[in-house]
């Protein structure tokens, strides 16, 4: 086996796992937050990918472009959902929480059945098969371009949570609870907020990853379980973890797929997931509670 | 006796009797139910009991129908055996995680992850076990269908009717004696408040220990029903997340730690899900997913209104206890 084509696999994975990375960091600011897993994350990825299909089809707009106003309805979207029905959930019990967001997936994917079909659908665009020549290295430009979306949400969403009055009392609410409503702030809009934004975060992650591959219905739960493996590799609440997991299981996966078998890459990052929670439960960069 | 006994006596006498009115579909469906309460009674004890949430209890299921099911189709050897086997290796599996989890203090989110995570895990791995099939799937051969040959577990709609009537009544029986021993209340205590049982002396370790390997073996007896009942058996479905939470819907819409929960919400979600079949159905809707959306939306609105269960709000109507 040649460097070159692990080093192009290598770096394939790299690209894919920042979007990954993004989709996670989606799910880790929900749960470093609100402290609600949301079972219900894959089948919000899917959903941005059926509608960057759909704006496609109709409008000819490119997923880079629609990943805008599908961003922004899914930040209204997330907003509603965590005012109306998870936030009641946020003292009662985990088991309880956990039903919500499934009865919430269930909802989601068969709508998505119904609505889409079984069909796969995916979007083609001019540049797909196109790649960059760097060194002995082909990058492929819809996986570069997903990567660097991927990175610039990332970017603006640290950048928000550390410099705007808005991102730090969220961090406030996230730091403690009781502190942050003793102070003064609303608690409930705060936690709509934040799940806006993991949301936003998976809509961006979906119409990037709408180019990598096709969409079905089934795919939700997929990348639910994916998201989870990925921020607790990288520490369930951690935002650079959510990336570094990202990366590491991107990475792992498409090694798995060159050396062994693709069917069986996700028995590799189900395999790391173990090994990380058996030896460092937190995550890489979580911290101990 | 108290009214709570005489109730569920007569429950007990009209399941006793119900074959003898009901067609094959109504007795399938009566199985289907008995089945979800008797796994869902085995993960409650590690849940309701222990507080332990398990999104993986599918794995137990899946490797006790393979490991009898693998016995029956390579070797001929019946489930009488098999159920032993599978019971070992459940056992042994629950006793893994539970060790590697409760050495490490895992608990809450990341203890259902990790639950998920070998379940995951195993349905990949079985995929790539061409001994067992792989994705093509593991089919026990159908014999006689009309006699009753309990020795290898063939026989009739009903025979498996009775059987896991029998296991579900074991399985009651067997929780309501464990909730009124030393390990019922430790158990109770974890679940309350772990830190306060382990200053009261309570060994919270091996008794975490003993809920997980006890469910788990519980669990797996289900999947050698399972196994000889359907007769067919794909890793991509028994293994799969779903199945796990098939089997926690019943318990937790039912009622998380009560006895009757498990079964009242297997009996609910399952006669739910087939009225909206025949509904919609009768109504020429058939659209795949339609059913699950209002399977979903009933859900949510369960867990929304009721947050305890279906189960302690009916029995403060009915004026029982609830926790019968």
């Amino acid at each position: 086996m040649s460097f070159d084509l692990v080093a192009n696999v290598v770096v394939a994975g790299v690209l894919t796992g920042l979007v990954y990375g993004l989709m996670a960091l989606g799910l880790s600011v929900i749960f470093g937050v609100v402290r609600v897993v949301n079972f219900a994350h894959g089948e919000m990825m899917t959903i941005a990918m059926y509608a960057a299909t759909v704006l496609f089809a109709a409008l000819k707009l490119d997923p880079f472009l629609s990943m805008l106003p599908i961003a922004a309805a899914f930040f209204i979207f997330g907003y509603a959902l965590q005012a109306s029905l998870i936030n009641p959930f946020i003292t009662r019990p985990e088991h309880s929480q956990f039903m919500l967001l499934v009865a919430i997936a269930i909802i989601l994917t068969n709508v998505m059945l119904m609505v889409f079909g079984p069909d796969a659908r995916n979007v083609q665009v001019d540049y797909q098969l196109d790649s960059f020549e760097i060194g002995r290295i082909l990058v492929d430009k819809a996986r570069l371009y997903g990567a660097g979306a991927a990175v610039a949400a990332a970017a603006a969403l640290f950048a928000f949570f550390k410099w705007t009055l808005t991102g730090k009392a969220i961090r406030a609410c996230a730091d403690n609870y009781l502190g942050a409503r003793v102070v003064g702030l609303n608690v409930k809009r705060l936690y709509a907020l934040t799940f806006g934004l993991g949301a936003a975060c998976v809509a961006i992650a979906g119409c990037a990853m709408v180019l990598l591959v096709d969409v079905t219905p089934p795919l939700g739960p997929a990348f639910t379980l994916l998201a989870f493996v990925i921020v607790i590799v990288g520490g369930l609440g951690s935002m650079v973890g959510a990336l570094l997991g990202g990366i590491l299981i991107g990475v792992s996966e498409a090694l798995a797929g060159l050396f062994i078998d693709p069917s069986a890459k996700s028995m590799f990052s189900f395999g790391l997931l173990i090994l990380v929670l058996l030896f460092r439960p937190q995550g890489l960069l979580g911290k101990r509670t | 006796m108290r009214r709570e006994t005489v109730l569920l006596l007569g429950l007990l006498l009209v399941l006793l009797a119900f074959p003898a009115f009901a067609g094959p579909y109504a007795l399938a469906v009566a199985t289907l139910i008995l089945y979800f309460a008797y796994t869902g009674q085995a993960w409650n004890i590690l849940m309701g009991f222990a507080g332990h949430l398990s999104l993986g209890h599918a794995l137990y299921v899946g490797v006790g129908a393979y490991a009898a099911g693998a016995l029956f189709f390579h070797y001929g050897i019946g489930p009488w055996a098999g159920l032993w086997l599978a019971m070992l290796l459940c056992m042994l599996l629950g006793a893994l995680i539970g060790f590697l989890a409760f050495r490490f203090s895992i608990s809450g989110v990341y203890f259902a992850l990790l639950t998920i995570a070998f379940a995951e895990f195993t349905r990949v791995g079985f995929d790539h076990l061409d001994w067992l099939g792989g994705p093509g799937g593991m089919f026990l051969k159908v014999a006689q269908r009309d006699a009753w040959d309990l020795a290898s577990f063939r026989g009739p709609p009903l025979m498996y009717y009775y059987s896991i009537l029998f296991l579900c009544a074991a399985a009651f029986a067997l929780c309501f004696f464990l909730l009124r021993t030393k390990a019922g209340y430790y158990w109770q205590a974890i679940r309350e408040n772990e830190d306060a049982a382990r200053a009261l002396g309570i060994d919270t370790f091996r008794w975490k220990m003993a809920a997980v390997v006890l469910s788990a073996a519980m669990t797996s007896v289900s999947g050698v029903f399972f196994a000889f009942y359907y007769n067919n058996l794909f890793p991509e479905q028994v293994f799969n997340i779903g199945r796990s939470i098939e089997i926690i819907l019943g318990p937790v819409i039912g009622g998380v730690g009560t006895l009757f929960g498990p079964v009242l919400g297997a009996a609910v979600l399952t006669l739910l899900s087939e009225a909206i079949t025949e509904a919609l159905g009768a109504f020429g809707l058939e659209i795949p997913g339609v059913k699950q959306v209002f399977y979903g939306v009933v859900l949510l609105g369960v867990i929304v209104f009721l947050p305890h269960g279906i189960w302690p709000a009916l029995a403060r109507r009915l004026r029982l206890r609830s926790g019968a």
